[in-house]
């Protein structure tokens, strides 16, 4: 076999962005900041959608991990959101202030997601899928039970500050952004990392991955872990934000559908993606607000159709194109001098 | 008996970014067998699945029986005439002997392969022929999809690299039946890692070399050198000159 | 005698998740697709048997004769578009796909039929039952549901194993490119396959809304039914899906009976122990599951 481009000869250079990162590193700071004193500056109802927006954009970034970068497609993500949401509630119960329990939550999500791998990760592909499924709904009926934390009807959240409303929102959404901030972050950095090459590696050729000695249950494992840890800090900030806490809500599938759609559209396989396709969502919530459950119709078909006609996602089409990578995780392999770079697998 | 049956001219064909067939043009005709040797990675599977139809070729037509079959879908190849028995046989598993037979021939194309008549060629068959082909042995799976193919009584046979995973013995034996297809006028296209065993049945022998054609001949025209040459593109004995060398 | 009960219900709904679930298995062993609206699809059945064939003057309790065939046209159709170009780019992108179909048609329903529960109205029928013993209780609906699921999953299996087209689908099944160098057109074969899926969930789909109220959402709940029996029994068995129901059924019935509360608990605990210690499920075979 010939290859058709040669690189024999040039020299390579790796590079891990296509553009200098300075633009990238003062434009969030910028954002970091608008974002923060935002509650005081705009209308309220700015604020709750925005809060719900980072809860997503948490959840999203969670499942893009697991799917995207790890391979491994759940549709049962939500029993980590409600296992976030119980925790807060149990502590809270015991007397710790609900915000003092965000960590304490998703620590708690990430240890009872341990022995579930070991069940999980004999399937693959769709049958793990529903697996996930299943498990969601045995940690729904298993806390349905128990009178203890509200059974059936739901429980309030005990133990928050009292402070005037205002205070308390603005409280409420500094947690909020906060779990985004750090997910988002965290996530960025995790990908830029060993674990980052070692996921593509095994996101491109598992077989591969394996005989070049790879731990690819480790590192699936791994991943399972954080992003269920992740979920439960959504959870967690999302019972704060609601106070009462309710088996039916925090269990919810929906949250699994929203997570997937938004990765879709926004794009499988980078930062970038899920956020873009919350702020879609968002944007086609707030517009449809009025006509019940169309919004999930019409996004659910967007999801279904960008799906096979564009898989890369709306941000992966975006980027293909314009060659632009806000949060870039991949390497970039180029000669010295700067015609005909050829890129490699990310 | 001369009038070319396949005829492939200008095929390229990409595996992505590699260039698996380079510009590659030949000719198979009735009753005649054409094999293609080369070393793994050759191109020679990817040749044969591109006439079979399972690959799409980058550029270059090929012609079976005067018609353009370049654009037709591989199940409609097989009711032109085209049977590939594919590299690893390939059989249904949870199927019996019996049943992949029935559905090689479920095309019901005329001819003088009937399963009686492949019953006929391989007598240890009809005892067996309903166990379920996983139990079989690698000579006797490779039996059975030559059977297969055969039962669609096809005008073209492409056989990838039989002997591979197989015992010398059971490979004999396999090698042995190829005189007698051809003598039903089934012209045979075959693909070969071991050279010998090619160039043992083969009418004229072609080799590629990374894609491209380094060497075409009949066997009685070629000397053992000059195959070696074009078969590793290098010179691994000394005092060998060839006609045409790796490009 | 209780426990006899328990059985006993449990087999009768056993019955029905195995007709529920085979269109499940079919359309994974043949084309490797798991479909995330299978159950929504049944779920559409019972609303057009309700809502639809009344207006064609067929009484809903026979509508069965028509829904069934007209679902698997239309399975073949989506198979033959949406799905299979979904298959053409990779699995996951099928999972992507069927879930988020699942999600639309769910939400659909609930627009256009609000989210009250239904029923289709099968008269008198529904308060018949026989009790051989005072605790032991069999309602004629569920005995009928039981035969006929049984006899649709001897069809289904004398069709596979008999018939041409059958030996063409376990062959599609084993191996398409190899089916396709033997002169098939695969891609009809999965259509075939999905429209024999779409039929039979549809016949359960109705049997569901017979037994028992529906609503838009009951899909999702039957699909985790339908999913825990294939994974049960075994994938790749037709007989092996109608023990997992009914392993199943016993399980639920059995926590059912200690508490109301219990009952798709304990389903779900019996999915969990075979996925622990036999994932392959009682018949099925060991590489099944990737």
């Amino acid at each position: 076999m010939t290859l058709s481009s040669t690189d024999a000869d040039g020299l390579l250079r790796v590079r891990r962005s296509t553009q200098a990162p300075i633009y990238t590193i003062v434009g969030s700071m910028v954002l970091v900041v608008l974002l923060t004193v935002a509650p005081w500056v705009v209308p309220a109802e700015w604020s709750t959608v925005l809060m719900n927006f980072f809860i997503l954009v948490t959840m999203a970034t969670m499942w893009n991990l697991l799917a995207g970068y790890a391979g491994m497609v759940s549709i049962g993500q939500q029993a980590f959101v409600g296992l976030g949401a119980y925790a807060t509630l149990y502590f809270a119960i015991k007397g710790v202030n609900p915000f003092f329990t965000i960590p304490l939550a998703a620590l708690a999500c990430a240890v009872i997601a341990y022995p579930v791998t070991f069940l999980l990760f004999r399937l693959r592909g769709g049958y793990f899928a529903v697996a996930t499924w299943v498990v969601a709904s045995t940690a729904s009926l298993l806390i349905g039970i128990n009178a203890y934390l509200g059974g059936g009807t739901g429980h309030i959240l005990p133990n928050l500050p009292s402070l005037a409303p205002t205070s308390m929102q603005h409280l409420d959404y500094l947690a909020t952004w906060g779990v985004a901030l750090i997910v988002v972050t965290a996530t960025y950095f995790l990908l830029r990392s060993r674990l980052g090459l070692v996921l593509a590696s095994i996101r491109d050729n598992e077989v591969s991955a394996r005989s070049a000695g790879t731990k690819v249950t480790s590192a699936r494992r791994l991943v399972f872990l954080i992003a269920a840890a992740g979920c439960g800090a959504a959870g967690a900030v999302l019972a704060i934000s609601q106070s009462y806490i309710q088996t039916g809500n925090e269990f919810n599938l929906q949250w699994s559908a929203e997570m997937l759609f938004v990765s879709m559209i926004g794009g499988l396989g980078t930062i970038e993606g899920p956020i873009l396709g919350c702020i879609i969502f968002f944007a086609l919530q707030q517009s449809l607000s009025q006509q019940g459950a169309w919004y999930l119709i019409i996004f659910g078909t967007v999801a279904v159709v960008i799906a096979i006609w564009q898989p890369q996602g709306l941000w992966g089409a975006f980027r293909d194109r314009f060659h632009v990578e806000l949060l870039p995780v991949g390497h970039w392999v180029g000669e010295r001098r700067s015609k005909g770079k050829s890129k490699t697998e990310e | 008996m001369n009038e070319a049956m396949l005829e492939v001219r200008g095929l390229t064909v990409h595996h992505g970014q590699l260039r698996a067939v380079d510009d590659v043009s030949f000719e198979v005709h009735r009753g005649e067998v054409l094999t293609m040797v080369g070393a793994n990675g050759a191109g020679k599977s990817t040749l044969l699945r591109t006439v079979a139809g399972l690959h799409r070729q980058t550029s270059g037509t090929i012609s079976f029986a005067g018609v353009d079959i370049t654009k037709v879908a591989p199940q409609r190849r097989v009711r032109l005439g085209i049977s590939l028995v594919p590299e690893g046989r390939r059989l249904f598993s949870s199927l019996t002997l019996e049943e992949n037979l029935k559905v090689g021939a479920h095309g019901n194309t005329k001819g003088a392969f009937t399963i009686e008549r492949i019953y006929e060629l391989f007598d240890w068959m009809p005892a067996r022929r309903r166990q379920r082909a996983w139990q079989f042995s690698g000579g006797e799976q490779q039996a059975i999809a030559i059977g297969r193919a055969l039962v669609a009584n096809p005008q073209l046979l492409l056989l990838d690299e039989l002997s591979l995973g197989l015992a010398p013995i059971v490979i004999e034996r396999i090698y042995a039946l190829i005189p007698d297809i051809v003598e039903h006028g089934v012209g045979i296209l075959l693909v070969e890692q071991d050279v010998a065993l090619g160039v043992g049945v083969a009418n004229r022998v072609h080799c590629l070399l990374e894609g491209k054609t380094s060497l075409v001949g009949a066997p009685d025209e070629l000397t053992p050198q000059q195959i070696e040459h074009a078969y590793f593109g290098s010179e691994l004995s000394h005092g060998a000159t060839t006609s045409e060398g790796p490009a | 005698m209780i426990w006899v009960n328990v059985v006993v219900q449990g087999v009768l709904i056993g019955g029905f998740y195995a007709l529920f679930a085979c269109g499940l298995s079919l359309m994974f062993g043949v084309m490797r697709v798991i479909n995330l609206a299978h159950g929504d699809i049944a779920v559409v059945a019972a609303y057009v048997a309700v809502f639809v064939t009344p207006h064609a003057h067929i009484p809903e309790v026979w509508a069965f004769l028509v829904v069934a065939p007209l679902f698997g046209l239309v399975g073949y159709v989506i198979q033959r578009t949406l799905i299979q170009k979904s298959i053409d780019r990779d699995p996951f992108t099928t999972l992507l796909v069927t879930f988020g179909l699942s999600v639309i048609i769910e939400n659909l329903l609930l627009e256009i039929y609000s989210s009250n529960g239904q029923n289709v109205n099968i008269g008198e029928l529904i308060v018949k039952s026989w009790h051989p013993q005072t605790i032991i209780y069999i309602s004629y609906v569920s005995l009928v549901v039981l035969a006929a699921s049984v006899l649709v999953l001897a069809l289904l299996q004398l069709f596979l194993s008999k018939s041409g087209t059958g030996r063409l689908i376990r062959a599609v099944a084993d191996d398409h490119e190899a089916a396709q160098l033997s002169g098939t057109n695969y891609r009809h074969i999965f259509g075939i396959a999905a429209a024999i899926a779409f039929a039979t969930v549809a016949l359960a789909g109705i049997a569901y809304g017979m037994m028992t109220e529906f609503a838009p959402t009951s899909g999702g709940v039957n699909l985790l039914f339908a999913f825990e029996t294939v994974v049960i029994g075994g994938i790749g068995s037709l007989w092996g899906t109608l023990v997992g129901g009914i392993a199943l059924g016993i399980a639920q019935q059995l926590g059912a009976h200690i508490n109301p509360e219990y009952q798709v608990l304990f389903g779900n605990f019996l999915f969990l122990i075979v996925l622990a210690v036999r994932p392959q499920g009682l018949f099925g075979k060991k590489t099944a599951l990737a």
